[in-house]
């Protein structure tokens, strides 16, 4: 089942108590394909690696049907940097 | 009862041959990659990604086509619980997928992780190369 860009924002927006989630579906029909960018809290500390498997861990059930997934992973700060 | 303990040993045993098989497959080189098709023809544009950023770093390594193999493509995603390909390993250790890759490019993280392993990158001989006027290659 295909899934929309409100639903995955939704689930990792509570799923990491993200300040900011954006979710482009990137699919040309082709199936499920998403790009995700994410910023919390829950970053802090941690590296890029640990970072994803959060990501993962939350989509979990629907990274079995999204075949493609691309993700940034920002802490709060480092978000506030990339808007100066 | 006593099937279903058997079938359950089987599977226990059929997993755990893959688990090493993998395990022995990450540590045959210095750099192996699982990808989606061959280096030559990629057939995602992420696994393209992680094919464009070695061949920068001018590394060899081995790779593995998830395509070809179906058991490998579930394998490789249980060996290191991570869900997506492409998956990079560098001295047997999981580094991670294309986004990774990418950020551990631009950040310089790469070089580094590489010349962990022994490996000088292309791009840091062209910078030592270009600051010290002497090219040092001996590969």
């Amino acid at each position: 089942m295909p899934h929309s860009e409100e639903y995955i924002k939704d689930k990792v927006t509570k799923g990491l108590k993200a300040i900011h989630v954006e979710v482009v579906d990137q699919s040309d029909g082709c199936g499920a394909k998403f790009s995700v960018f994410v910023v919390s809290d829950l970053f802090q500390g941690k590296p890029l690696l640990v970072r994803h498997r959060l990501v993962y861990g939350v989509l979990e059930e629907e990274l079995k049907t999204i075949h493609a997934i691309s993700l940034t992973t920002l802490t709060p700060e480092q978000w506030e940097k990339t808007k100066s | 009862m006593f099937r279903l303990a058997a079938k359950r040993l089987f599977i226990n045993r059929n997993f755990s041959t893959k688990f090493d098989e993998i395990s022995n497959l990450v540590k045959k080189n210095k750099v192996v990659i699982f990808m989606k098709g061959i280096p030559e023809e990629p057939r995602c544009g992420f696994s393209n990604a992680v094919v464009q950023i070695l061949r920068m770093h001018g590394v060899t390594y081995d790779a593995h086509d998830v395509l070809e193999n179906e058991e490998l493509r579930q394998g490789i995603k249980d060996f290191s619980n991570w869900p997506t390909i492409p998956q990079v390993f560098i001295n047997g250790d999981f580094v991670g997928g294309c986004d990774i890759l990418l950020e551990m490019h631009k950040n310089g993280e790469l070089i580094e992780e590489l010349k962990k392993a022994g490996i000088i990158s292309a791009l840091s001989e062209n910078e030592e190369s270009s600051q010290s006027g002497v090219n040092k290659s001996k590969e």
